[in-house]
């Protein structure tokens, strides 16, 4: 019985936060003695068979000019049927955009318990306990779960990648042909900018910015660092920002490697949606900013003036400049 | 036109997060209750902004809630809403509260189920996509924008690194986040109404648990700020490169 994990494409090509569940998926298969196995569907540019260097044996890859667009309706009958056919007890998702439409069908038609949101392997000492965040990220839960066929969906910077030797055999499978009952007019992709919930820096802006008119210093030193931009709510609400931006308690929730905060002061809200970076640097002209109690590194100092300076150091490290 | 909206009653966004019984159990010890921010600014706004443009539209709430839930669903309803639909149980199981909501929306012949992106609470993301596979229905997440005309919704929805927009016939489910409608503040004539709307309760059907919470941790403290002079930023840029190996 294989880990089976479901791989998320953009553009055609995988998703590094699906590179992270099959490696995580891969480890599970290690741990409990059996293989992992990945399912594909739509139009892919990517060669399959190189995943095989994270671990994968086998890869499953519909090809219906139907799952182009990722559609929940569509997808969960299409893997439901790929989890049966390969006898998958356990399937894994990246908890993204898609993880997050697709797994819960998926687990009601497969009547298998769901973990959204984990962050670590399952425990399987005693039962299936896996952790996940709770409460936006201001606490972590271990859940356990109670079907024989099991969900995971982890998060995106949640499990690191790690390549081997190896080539995943490719085999394709035909689902039938069933027209999506949602119809995609039109696909806006914001150009080469970094994805923000799978970002491995991110640099944020808040209200200490003054308006949306000074985002350019951001906007270089996220260049620079090959960074994604974020913001607080206040910035979304003001439309300085668009609101995809927002990370926070009711925005998105992030857990970069490096997460850079100019102008936030902090509030707990937006702790809340960052507190799972590994590295939290803040710069603000406010000392008493609660942000710093949470901070890893921080400048006490006007961002006008700091931000410029550290980009310039930054580039120099990096030889750009 | 049917509407349900999805409400989940979450503790306020400050509230201090603690645990009790050994870890076991959330503390709700001085914890201010409010609507699920996703539930309230979008998808009841939105629904209440569709019942003005079209006055025939009904707008049913529900929640799987003990009795303690009601000033919330009271609240809910001063801001707009025909009637509230309590289903009395108590679950953290994403797959039993969507079975109990599925339900509810299968005798109600709705035409449009909306539900919050997820709750700030157990963060699960999952009523949405499992009342919409429940029902058999078509269901598109994390939508940015919600328009209807006649029985056709165009919903732009975000994708990873961008956005899509689609067209869908109802009846569907949707999950709402920001920019789907603006946060309302509710006015002494929908608080005075509130009161007298209907608040049913309703005792849940049988259904089963697949998940469950053992216990729960709070992270570890930071170690402390390590603060750089202001006009050392290239110290930080060391800092972060040699000690921290950010980059």
């Amino acid at each position: 019985m294989p880990v089976l994990i479901f791989i998320d494409t953009a553009d055609g090509h995988v998703k590094k936060a699906s590179l992270e569940a099959i490696c995580y998926g891969v480890k599970i298969a290690e741990q409990t003695g059996t293989t992992a196995e990945a399912v594909v569907l739509g139009e892919v540019k990517d060669d399959l068979s190189s995943l095989g260097k994270y671990g994968l044996k086998k890869v499953h890859h519909a090809n219906n000019a139907s799952l182009n667009h990722t559609d929940a309706q569509l997808y969960t009958k299409v893997l439901a049927q790929a989890a049966k056919a390969t006898g998958a007890k356990l399937i894994i998702f990246s908890n993204n955009l898609n993880g997050k439409a697709i797994a819960p069908g998926l687990s009601v038609c497969l009547k298998a318990g769901l973990v959204s949101g984990a962050v670590s392997l399952p425990d399987t000492g005693t039962g299936f306990i896996v952790k996940k965040t709770v409460f936006s990220g201001k606490a972590s839960a271990h859940v356990s779960v109670k079907t024989e066929i099991k969900i995971i969906a982890l998060n995106p910077n949640a499990y690191k990648i790690e390549t081997k030797e190896g080539i995943a055999e490719v085999v394709s499978f035909t689902s039938p042909d069933v027209a999506s009952k949602v119809n995609v007019i039109k696909t806006t992709k914001a150009s080469g900018e970094v994805p923000l919930t799978e970002a491995d820096i991110v640099v944020s802006g808040g209200r200490g910015l003054k308006g949306p008119e000074n985002w350019g210093m951001l906007e270089d030193l996220a260049k620079t660092l090959h960074a994604a931009l974020a913001c607080s709510r206040p910035v979304a609400d003001a439309h300085w920002r668009p609101h995809s931006e927002h990370v926070g308690q009711t925005g998105v929730t992030i857990a970069p490697n490096l997460y850079i905060a100019v102008g936030i002061s902090g509030a707990i809200q937006h702790l809340a949606g960052v507190n799972h970076s590994k590295i939290i640097v803040v710069i603000n002209k406010d000392p008493e900013a609660p942000f710093f109690k949470a901070a890893d590194y921080g400048i006490v100092g006007d961002a006008f003036e700091v931000v410029p300076k550290f980009t310039d150091a930054v580039k120099k490290l990096k030889g750009v400049v | 036109m049917k509407i349900l909206v999805c409400i989940s009653k979450t503790p306020d966004t400050t509230a201090k997060i603690a645990f009790t019984d050994n870890n076991t159990k959330f503390d709700t010890g001085g914890v201010q209750w409010i609507i699920n921010p996703y539930d309230e600014w979008y998808c009841l706004v939105r629904a209440i902004e569709l019942k003005e443009a079209d006055a025939s539209t009904v707008i049913h709430l529900v929640t799987i809630a003990g009795a303690d839930a009601e000033p919330v669903i009271r609240k809910a309803l001063a801001l707009g809403g025909d009637e509230a639909i309590r289903v009395n149980a108590d679950s953290t199981d994403s797959f039993y509260i969507a079975s109990q909501i599925s339900e509810i929306a299968r005798q109600g012949g709705y035409d449009l189920v909306f539900t919050g992106k997820e709750t700030i609470d157990y963060n699960g993301s999952s009523i949405g996509g499992m009342v919409a596979e429940f029902l058999d229905l078509p269901f598109v997440s994390h939508a940015t924008k919600f328009e209807l005309t006649g029985t056709n919704a165009t919903i732009t929805r975000e994708i990873e690194g961008g956005e899509e927009v689609c067209e869908v016939t109802l009846p569907l489910v949707v999950s709402c986040q920001a920019g789907v409608a603006e946060q309302r503040i509710p006015n002494m004539r929908g608080i005075m109404a509130a009161r007298t709307k209907p608040l049913k309760v309703v005792e849940p059907v049988t259904a089963d648990s697949l998940t469950s919470y053992i216990r729960f941790e709070l992270p570890p403290a930071k170690a402390g700020v390590k603060l750089v002079p202001a006009d050392q930023p290239e110290e930080l840029v060391r800092l972060l490169h040699e000690e921290a190996k950010a980059f």
